[in-house]
């Protein structure tokens, strides 16, 4: 129970009213118990003494003590209503502000839908629990304690019979406890995993329908919705072993108690008055006895939603803010990679650094062309200047400071990025744009006016002027990530942003890859202005963006083995040849230089096809008798 | 206003025939979720009604014993003491056992209907239209298959359990009341009034507020999962003090309508409990004049207000789960819309199979506009003769992936009709569809999981081997060997452990592994490095040898492996013919040809 133990640092100054909650319900409770006393001294006395004036006080008593009850029934909840919700607000933004903060490695290993399952599900069921289950199981064990006092102080021999064959359900809560938690874990853990697949169908419908494997996709939910299914029924299974230990043990002793007690007073060692009291105390015990199972499932369920909590917010941020930030008023922008190793925390120790041992310096205002092959960690190193990732070896620096010695949201407004992918928001265009420049956002006329300017601006140099004359202008909402635009349009739009963020240092992964030759060509003269006076990494595919740079690396094997102007590097590199040579100047190459010969890749290829399409007539013939049975 | 679909869904009031509308729906959807389990929840009533009965009996047995048991005992005669204390041990027991029966039954049930529903949910979603998913969201489908169904699962798991013991609890309450004194039954069948005013008053104010919940955690799961998908972006723009600003609102949206809900309860609980303590006193002081006349025993007075005092027992916890009925009804309300709602693009009621496509494609008048008022592909004809490669070309936003849209059916033409070997592609059986026309889309979109299950979308059923050639034809093959795990290596979320190019040569693996008669490249090597390029152009001019395939680059290298070239501006076909012919003339592909060879080295 140490994990619902730490949440009272998110219930903090909401405790009073928790403990004035418990206090109502407690008193309430007592209340309760107390009626049968009442009761005891009716049977007693007037309905004894056929005193039927008497008999009104009493009953008069007995609703007094029932108003007070439901008054503090009420304060019970009412107490809470407030403080209990506001604790689940509190941790829902403390849950989503750390992850924001944790480092983009963190997100790289999450499953999506299990973080989402700890933000919406567990935390209101953590808020349930504190509001009610706490409560009431608080609540519920004192009364049930006082009152099994009281049935003692009543007759000592009925309420240890009482008590004595009670003792089984402490067993049987104890081994329930054990089964239940692990259940409790697996089930929530497999809703997150669900929540994951869920989210994974929709983000990847377009896959899924242009291969047509809706169905497929749903088997594969469908496996995971029945292990869900499983570990639920084998929780409720559980919960009847523990129903039948709550209500047969009880039912053992009341009877008992009954047989024994009525013995009692045949014998005269008991007023009936006495017996009748018992047994409505006894009554009252009932349902707090009857919620153990419930309460105790229910604080499990809580404890578990409590550790996925916290294994999130316990997460140790490896990329944080230093103690001391340095500070660059106005950078120049000189950019320096200095021995950079980096590898990614999966990778296996067999494997050597992903980045091992880059040099490379951009001097201020220059642009600088990244090439390599695919999958040679050009994305990863441009990742590293703005500390998407830490380097594992060696030092990133900006003006000769290391990037690490930054605040990151400092470090971010120097050096501004276009991904590979647009990743846009479903926000307005506007909103997506001035993304870097949160205070251009208000309404004031003088902002809005700077921010229309940087706008066109930004807009102009990406090429994206059709945004004008979208149905809603700039205030058009581009949808989901930008699915409502074309391939090019995103692009555009993303290398907007990163140009009206104004930074020192514009780092775009390969920002011209959906764009036509035309408008790339255009793309690209505008931004030569602007580049003048910006240093720039480009990481580039294809000769012409090779041409915006003033430099290119060539990045080879985690290093980078050269450094030149675009021709120099054509004259001297034969790797940069390879990786930059285009198909038909290779082509042309090949057929004067020698002979080519049948290459062995198509051959492969078009065995793979026979014996595909092959497979393809057979598989038809299965599946047309299937449908033709279904029809018949 | 309409509130058929998710129309009108973020609203939290509806007019009464709207309401009406709303409800005959979720119940139907209800009803339609049951309708399977109904021996299972015969079952369960009967056990339900047993246990209840069961228990009711207690207070019953004790009145019995000491009414009957203590003057017996005096006379020696232990019969009536032994039937009190055996009879309740007896109910105990069979209270218990039978509850654990229900217990048991009612999960198989709720998640009988919860799976049921999760499918169809999932199903519907699938088949819903593109156009559907880009104006709902991501974040909306994913909080109707999460959060709202939580809520119902919270219904059926633990407030179903209670609501409904309680109630047959109530009613058996009553009817034994009713039975060992009936004027105290009357008493409590009076009170009966006062409640039903209480949970109608109840049930009015909570139903709009439940109705907000669900929008406002609509838009909390929207707005997170936004922020998770982007959340490079995020941090790289600062957006994270923005986000948290305007998710704090959500958050507080939210707790807002909750502690309204809550607020509600703290109202309608402890007018519970007053009506429940002034029923019994009530019954105390009326039937303590009867016992004072004699004309009642002591042991049934003390039965009758134990009884009325159990009566209300439930209601606690009945309100407690009242609360998880209404969520869950609001939940239902808005799924049993997702579920109306009809994909636009239909599938065929009298489907047309083709089992062996040769892959002639033709656009007939076909015209095409996203939103009404503006056509992005004015109307058109066009034959695409099987077996012909197209390169598809012109500047962005010129419609090009639009056009292939249309020939995967992910949009249906808003005028005219595509046609695939003569059968209108609205027509064709969706199997013989998909498998005749795939598409590679220009978001390389990789599912989390292996390599080869990626791959292996193209043909579920494929071997490993299959597998390890597809990828070997487009080239993928060596890199994938030296990923830790090889083919069986988890590419993370969105193929987020592997580099852009990389993604794109597994998609394009799974393309080659489906086999399609018709297959669209959409921009499919945008972000390939030359010499992969290379790879794929081989494997393709091999590939293509004998399908239909529209290929859609800017990438000019492969108009050489096209029979024809088509270039379009503004929505138009401008131009169209052999690479050599357009070369050679003084159109716009001469034009963007001479700069794409002038980017050359
Ligand atoms: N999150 C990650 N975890 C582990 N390995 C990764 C991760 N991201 C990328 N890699 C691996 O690191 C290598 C470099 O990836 P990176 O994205 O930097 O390549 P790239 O040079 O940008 O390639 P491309 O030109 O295709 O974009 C790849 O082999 C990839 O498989
Ligand atoms: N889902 C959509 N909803 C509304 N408009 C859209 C949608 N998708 C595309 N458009 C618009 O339709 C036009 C054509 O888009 P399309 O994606 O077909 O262009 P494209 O030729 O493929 O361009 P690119 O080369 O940039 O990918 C664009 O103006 C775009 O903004
Ligand atoms: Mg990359
Ligand atoms: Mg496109």
């Amino acid at each position: 129970m140490r994990a619902l133990w730490r949440l009272r640092a998110f219930v903090g100054p909401a405790m009073p009213a928790f403990v004035g909650s418990m206090l109502a319900a407690l008193v309430a409770q007592l209340i309760a118990l107390t009626i049968p006393q009442v009761l005891q001294q009716i049977v007693d006395g007037p309905l004894a003494n056929r005193d039927a004036a008497a008999v009104v006080p009493l009953a008069l008593l007995v609703f007094g003590l029932g108003a007070v009850e439901a008054l503090l029934y009420g304060l019970r909840r009412w107490l809470v209503v407030g403080p209990g919700t506001r604790v689940e607000a509190r941790m829902r933004n403390t849950l989503y502000a750390k992850l924001q903060d944790l480092p983009v490695n963190f997100h790289d290993k999450w499953p999506s839908g299990q973080l989402l399952s700890r933000a919406v599900s567990d935390l209101g069921l953590i808020r349930r629990w504190l509001s009610f289950g706490l409560v009431l199981t608080v609540v519920n064990v004192i009364v049930i304690i006082v009152g099994v006092g009281i049935l003692m102080s009543m007759n000592w021999l009925l309420g240890l019979i009482f008590l004595v064959c009670s003792l089984p359900l402490w067993w049987a809560g104890y081994r329930f406890e054990g089964r239940y938690s692990e259940k409790s874990r697996l089930s929530q853990d497999q809703a997150g995993d669900l929540a994951t697949a869920v989210e994974e169908s929709v983000h990847g419908i377009r896959v899924l329908k242009a291969f047509g494997r809706g169905k497929h996709a749903l088997s594969n939910f469908r496996s995971q919705a029945e292990s869900l299914r499983s570990t639920e029924i084998a929780k409720a299974r559980l919960d009847a072993d523990i129903w039948v230990w709550i209500m047969v043990v009880p039912a053992i002793a009341l009877s008992i108690c009954l047989t024994v007690g009525i013995w009692l007073a045949a014998q005269g060692q008991l007023s009936v008055g006495e017996l009748v009291a018992f047994f409505a105390t006894a009554t009252v015990l009932a349902w707090p006895i009857e919620s153990i199972g419930f309460m105790l499932a229910f604080a499990l369920d809580a404890r578990t939603a409590t550790d996925r909590f916290f294994d999130i917010i316990d997460s140790e941020n490896t990329i944080v803010d230093p103690a001391e930030p340095r500070s660059l008023d106005r950078p120049r922008g000189e950019l320096a990679f200095t021995d950079v190793h980096f590898r990614y925390q999966d990778s296996p120790e067999r494997f050597g650094d992903l980045l091992d041992g880059i040099d490379l310096v951009l001097t201020p205002g220059e642009t600088m062309a990244l090439v390599g092959l695919t999958g040679c960690g050009k994305t990863t190193l441009t990742a590293l200047t703005t500390r998407l990732y830490d380097v594992t070896g060696g030092s990133v620096t900006l003006d000769g400071v290391d990037v690490r010695a930054f605040k990151r949201e400092e470090l971010r407004t120097h050096i501004a990025m276009a991904f590979e992918d647009a990743t846009l928001f479903s926000a307005s265009v506007r909103e997506n744009v001035l993304l870097g420049r949160p205070e251009l956002a208000g309404d004031d006329p003088s902002v809005r006016a700077e921010a229309d300017r940087v706008l066109e601006q930004a807009l102009a140099i990406a090429q994206a002027a059709f945004a004008y004359d979208l149905p809603e202008g700039l205030d058009t909402r581009v949808g989901e990530e930008g699915m409502s635009l074309s391939g090019g349009q995103r692009q555009r739009l993303a290398l907007a942003r990163a140009v009206a963020a104004k930074p020192a240092v514009l780092v775009l992964d390969d920002p011209l890859s959906a764009l036509d030759v035309t408008t790339e060509a255009k793309v690209e003269a505008a931004l030569r202005e602007i580049l003048a006076s910006t240093t720039a990494l480009i990481v580039a595919h294809r000769p012409s963006t090779v041409m915006l740079a003033d430099r290119v690396a060539l990045m080879e094997d985690g290093r980078i083995t050269a450094v030149g102007t675009h021709s120099e590097l054509l004259r001297e590199s034969e790797h940069y040849r390879f990786v930059i040579t285009s198909l038909e100047e290779d082509a042309r190459l090949a057929a004067t230089v020698e002979d080519p010969g049948p290459d062995p890749a198509p051959e492969t290829a078009s065995q793979t096809e026979q014996t595909i399409a092959a497979e393809f007539e057979a598989e038809a013939r299965a599946e047309r008798a299937t449908r033709e049975e279904a029809t018949r | 206003m309409s509130v058929t679909g998710v129309q009108g869904e973020e609203r939290d009031e509806y007019s009464k025939t709207e309401s009406a509308q709303i409800r005959a729906r979720s119940r139907a959807l209800l009803g339609s979720l049951l309708a399977p389990l109904h021996a299972k929840l015969w079952v369960t009533a009967a056990a339900i009604v047993v246990s209840s009965a069961a228990q009711v009996a207690g207070p019953a047995l004790i009145a019995y014993g000491i009414d009957q048991g203590i003057p017996a005992l005096i006379n020696q005669n232990w019969f009536p003491v032994a039937f009190a204390g055996l009879a309740y041990l007896f109910t105990g027991l069979i209270g218990g056992v039978l509850i654990a029966t229900y217990i048991r039954i009612s999960a198989r049930i709720s998640q009988a209907v919860l799976i049921d529903l999760r499918t169809r949910v999932f199903l519907h979603t699938q088949r819903l239209s593109l156009e559907f998913h880009e104006s709902y969201t991501s974040g909306r489908i994913i909080s109707r298959q999460t959060s709202d169904l939580d809520a119902i699962r919270e219904l059926l798991d633990e407030g179903l359990t209670l609501l409904v013991r309680g109630l047959m609890y109530m009613v058996f309450t009553a009817v034994m009341l009713l039975i060992i004194d009936a004027p105290s039954g009357l008493v409590l069948l009076a009170s009966l009034i006062p409640l039903g005013i209480l949970t109608r008053w109840f049930q009015l104010r909570s139903q709009a507020q439940f109705r907000r919940s669900r929008v406002a955690s609509a838009r909390l799961i929207v707005q997170f999962v936004e922020t998770m998908t982007g959340i490079r972006a995020v941090k790289a723009f600062r957006k994270e003090k923005r986000n948290e600003e305007e998710f704090g609102r959500l958050v507080e949206d939210y707790r807002g309508v909750n502690a309204r809900v809550l607020g509600l309860f703290a109202v309608f609980n402890p007018g519970l409990a007053l009506i429940g303590n002034t029923a019994v006193a009530v019954t105390l002081l009326w039937g303590g004049f009867r016992v004072v006349d004699g004309s009642l025993e002591v042991g049934v007075l003390l039965a009758a207000v134990l009884y009325t005092k159990r009566f209300f027992d439930p209601m606690e916890d009945m309100a407690m789960f009242y609360n998880g009925y209404q969520s869950a009804s609001s939940a239902l309300e808005k799924i049993s819309g997702v579920l109306e709602e009809q994909p636009s693009v239909p599938d065929p009621a009298k489907p047309v199979d083709l089992w062996k496509a040769e892959g002639t494609v033709r656009f007939d008048g076909v015209r095409f506009a996203y939103t009404p008022d503006r056509d992005v592909l004015p109307e058109f004809d066009l034959e695409i003769p099987a077996g012909q490669t197209i390169a598809l070309v012109g500047s962005t936003g010129a419609g090009k992936t639009t056009l292939a849209k249309l020939i995967s059916r992910f949009y249906d033409p808003s005028d005219g009709r595509v046609s695939l070997d003569g059968v209108d592609l609205r027509d064709l059986h969706p199997k013989d569809l998909r498998r005749a026309i795939v598409m590679v889309t220009q978001e390389a979109y990789l599912f989390s999981g292996t390599v080869a299950d990626n791959i292996a979308i193209g043909k579920p059923d494929a071997t490993l081997d299959e597998i390890k050639d597809a990828a070997r034809a487009v080239g993928a093959h060596d890199f994938i060997e030296s990923l830790p795990n090889g083919y069986d290596s988890d590419v993370n979320k969105r193929g987020g452990r592997v580099s852009a190019g990389q993604r794109q040569l597994i998609s394009f693996a799974r393309a080659f592994l489906a086999d399609p008669a018709v297959l669209i490249l959409d921009e499919a090597t945008s972000s390939l490095d030359i010499p992969s390029e290379r790879l794929v152009q081989q494997a393709l001019q091999t590939l293509l040898a004998d399908r239909t395939a529209v290929i859609i680059a800017h990438r000019l290298s492969t108009v050489s492996i096209a029979d024809r070239v088509l270039v379009m501006e503004h929505g138009r076909i401008v131009e169209d013919g052999s690479p050599e012919q357009l070369i050679a003339g003084t159109g716009r592909f001469a034009q963007l040809h001479a700069a794409w060879r002038d980017s050359l080295v």
